[in-house]
């Protein structure tokens, strides 16, 4: 491996392969393609290998970064997704969705001199990699420990717990909801971002490991938390934050008024897209507008362009405070998505015949900072005006779902439906009860729910130990 | 999965399936529903159940072949495995001594009263009984709901068996049991709506289990969603049960309409032949 000192700084981070816009605003086939071999050496060997790396600080699970790229640059991929693969388990995933951007390559020393080494593709490359190759790795497993857990919900918290706790020898069952495992990452984030064959592949591998999958099975409706209680030593809840906001305004239960999640729902989980193979319906849209501006609000705009309608992202602040990563809204841009930026909808108008027709929108501009520190929209007085509409998805956030908590007595949760833990433990107010991901913090990232996830399994380790 | 364990067509278009799905029988209320899905590449419904037994593990449902779901839960034999029966869904029915009680069924929902119409007797109710159908050979399970009522009547709209007409005939049977103090009722939206009409004018609580579009049954994506006085709710979660006297109907009719023209597609697919819809069975 070279020294930091003697390398002459290569600035040049390694584009990757996408599909051109004009094609893949046509398609649900996977936009970016990934590096290619070469490639990855290439942008693997422009690490400094930094003696005091700052990028691991930056990521949330704190991956050896510099310790597998120079796996990479010395082509021992089998080495590298080992390295990855002791802190994270969905890599393919994380390489794929994570804020990269503001994690760990912003921490990177690079950064400052405007070349940032691209870790987010070159932990996706090790991870396709090692998929590509068929066979993955099995870690042996302790002898079993005789104690049992149960993890409500099958997102990327469930995925971890499950995943640490099979490797230290308890036997762990995940009860899902729907019908099939992933949580947000098959019911949400849709095809052409994250294909679905990869989420399938991870959750084959935690059932190989042994971990046993219970999908259609709704916790605090088919079975509660104390029934769980009754036949394991631990019930972890990670049932994520799915109870979908609507902006509570005038025609908001016209048809054609979807929030998020729906539509959502019905392309990926269902595969809308592929209807009438597949049977969950999905409407034609002409033109549609998409409320919000997270990631969330990303994905249904590029799904309802790929099924051929004309798409507006309404949002009430500027182009700055978007809260979707960059790299998204510029897919966007360039697939044609059109923004229209520091515009609210205040009510929505119908046709007569129950169907939404058209938004009616005020213009902001903007204030002091506010609470979350970002520049506050102020309505302009007398800036009503009519934007013609056929369908409206409403992507402004989502909370917990109550049904666990009303559903288990004792259980602290706060006025927003997030579940009180213990931050470096996950324990709840419950005894034997542990929580993490988006059902305590609120929608949030991948990598934090699995970060949450890590910190549960290990409190929850410790407790069966004691037993 | 689930497993099939009998199928039956009880009157023309109308079936009744028994499946083996022990933690859901278990769990199961007066009142809930199950989401099912009948293949791989299928749609997820919501289901009422009509009785069920926690020993046996298994449930019943009584279901109307309206769409593309529903013609092939029609078809699979006995045997055959659900890719998805999930519940129990829904709050339960508020069971209490209320003290007399009419049950209004119609089509499908006469299947879902059943339980009901059980529980409200096991609670000291004077349980009346009024099941509704375009003919008499569309009336089914007569002598169950009399078994767990005090009286049992029959309005038919060509009048082939016991009142002619519709609900519109209920205070008759209200005003020869006064007083009525709770009104539940179970099966189409349009059959709902009118009882609720007719009602209204009584000052008789109506309780009305609605039966919008749902996908996950959980709350999760809200299409589900109703205006019940002037609130949102999530008939999934927050129901299915609600006051229909505060019922926005023509918003729920309207919702519920709004996948007709691609749900046709499924079904004249699935059945290769036109599509009728479930448009009020004849009430006008
Ligand atoms: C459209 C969209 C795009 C996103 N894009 C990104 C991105 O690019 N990058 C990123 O980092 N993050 C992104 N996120 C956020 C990220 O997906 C979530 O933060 C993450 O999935 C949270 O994981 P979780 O395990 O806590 O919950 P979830 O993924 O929500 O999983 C919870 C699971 O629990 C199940 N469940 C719920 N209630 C019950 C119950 N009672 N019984 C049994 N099971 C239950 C649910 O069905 C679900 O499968 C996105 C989110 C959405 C919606
Ligand atoms: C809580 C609840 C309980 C129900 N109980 C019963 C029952 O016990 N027996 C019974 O026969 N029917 C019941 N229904 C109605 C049943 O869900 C629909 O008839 C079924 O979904 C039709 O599906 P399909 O594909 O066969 O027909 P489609 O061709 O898809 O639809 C026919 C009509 O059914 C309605 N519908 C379509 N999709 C859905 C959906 N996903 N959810 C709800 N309605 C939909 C629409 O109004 C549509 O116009 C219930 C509905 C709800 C919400
Ligand atoms: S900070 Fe950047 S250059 Fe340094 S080790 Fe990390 S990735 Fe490599
Ligand atoms: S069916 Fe999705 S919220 Fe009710």
């Amino acid at each position: 491996m070279t020294e930091p000192g003697k390398k002459k700084l290569d600035l040049r981070r390694r584009e990757m392969p996408k599909q051109p816009p004009e094609v893949r605003r046509r398609n649900f086939s996977e936009v970016a393609l990934g590096y290619p071999v070469e490639t990855a050496v290439e942008e693997a060997q422009r690490c400094l290998n930094c003696p005091k790396p700052s990028c691991i600080g930056g990521c949330p699970v704190e991956i050896d970064i510099p310790k597998f790229i120079q796996c990479i640059a010395a082509r021992d991929f089998v080495a590298g997704i080992r390295v990855i693969k002791e802190k994270n388990c969905l890599p393919a995933v994380c390489g794929r969705v994570c804020p990269q951007e503001e994690q760990c390559e912003e921490a990177c020393v690079l950064k400052k001199r405007g070349g940032q080494v691209a870790i987010g593709r070159l932990e996706r490359f090790l991870a396709d990699w090692e998929a590509a190759q068929g066979e993955v790795e099995m870690p042996t497993l302790p002898p079993p420990t005789g104690r049992k857990v149960a993890v409500v919900g099958g997102g990327p918290a469930g995925l971890t717990v499950a995943g640490d706790l099979i490797r230290l020898g308890h036997a762990v069952t995940i009860f899902e909801a729907l019908h099939k495992m992933g949580g947000v990452l098959v019911y949400g984030i849709p095809e052409f971002r994250l294909p679905k064959a990869i989420v399938h592949r991870e959750v084959e591998y935690l059932r190989r490991l042994g971990v046993q999958i219970v999908t259609d099975f709704v916790v605090g409706k088919t079975r509660t938390v104390d029934s769980l209680l009754e036949e394991y030593d631990a019930v972890f809840i990670g049932s994520g934050a799915g109870l979908p906001w609507f902006m509570q305004i005038p025609g908001e239960n016209l048809n054609g008024v979807y929030s998020a999640n729906e539509y959502l729902t019905r392309m990926n989980l269902m595969k809308g897209f592929l209807f009438p193979q597949y049977h969950t319906p999905i409407k034609e849209h002409r033109r549609v507008a998409v409320i919000g501006g997270g990631n969330v609000a990303m994905d249904c705009a590029r799904t309802a362009l790929r099924l051929g309608a004309e798409v507006r992202v309404v949002y009430r602040r500027s182009r700055e405070e978007l809260p979707a990563r960059e790299e998204e809204i510029e897919n966007a841009e360039e697939e044609g998505v059109v923004f229209d930026f520091l515009t609210l909808p205040v009510r929505y108008i119908g046709d007569g015949n129950g169907w939404v027709k058209e938004m009616e929108c005020l213009k902001m501009k903007l204030g002091e900072p506010d609470a979350s520190g970002r520049r506050r929209p102020i309505p302009i007085e007398g800036s009503e005006y009519r934007m013609a509409v056929d369908a409206v998805i409403c992507a402004i956030g989502n909370s917990p779902n109550p049904l666990i908590a009303s559903t288990t007595p004792g259980l602290e949760v706060r006025k927003n439906g997030t579940i009180v833990v213990d931050e470096e433990t996950g324990k709840t107010s419950r005894e034997r009860v542990w929580a993490g991901g988006d059902v305590v913090t609120g929608a949030a990232t991948v990598i934090l729910a699995m970060g949450a996830g890590r910190k549960a399994a290990r409190s929850i380790h410790q407790y069966l130990c004691s037993l | 999965m689930a497993e099939l364990r009998a199928t039956e067509m009880i009157v023309p278009n109308m079936h009744l399936l028994t499946i083996h799905a022990p933690e859901v029988a278990k769990a199961l209320r007066p009142g809930q529903f199950v989401i099912v899905r009948a293949e791989e590449e299928g749609e997820r419904i919501p289901l009422s159940v009509s009785d069920w037994d926690p020993a046996e593990g298994t449930l019943s449902i009584v279901f109307m072949n309206v769409g593309g779901t529903t013609n092939t839960l029609a078809k699979l034999p006995a045997g055959s495995r659900l890719p998805t029966v999930v519940g129990p869904l829904g709050k339960p029915t508020e069971i209490d001594h209320f003290g007399t009680v009419l049950c209004v069924g119609g089509c499908y929902g006469i299947g879902s009263l059943y339980p009901l119409a059980r529980a409200l007797k096991l609670a000291g109710n004077k349980v009346i009984v009024a099941i509704e159908a375009r003919s008499s050979f569309l009336l089914f399970w007569e002598e169950r709901l009399a078994q767990v009522s005090d009286q049992l009547h029959v309005i038919t709209r060509d009048g082939s068996k016991g009142l002619r007409g519709h609900v519109g005939r209920l205070p008759e049977i209200i005003a020869g049991c006064q007083p009525v103090h709770r009104i539940i009722t179970n099966g189409c939206t349009y059959l709902l709506k009118r009882v609720s009409d007719v009602s209204r004018p009584l000052g008789i609580k109506t309780v009305v289990s609605l039966n919008p579009i749902m996908i996950d049954g959980t709350g999760m994506c809200g299409v589900c969603r109703v205006t019940v006085g002037a609130s949102t709710q999530f008939a999934c979660v927050d129901g299915p049960d609600f006051d229909g006297h505060q019922v926005d109907w023509a918003e729920l009719l309207q919702r519920r309409m709004q996948y007709v023209r691609e749900e046709m597609r499924v079904y004249r697919s699935s059945r290769g032949e036109e599509a009728v819809i479930c448009q009020g069975h004849g009430h006008d």
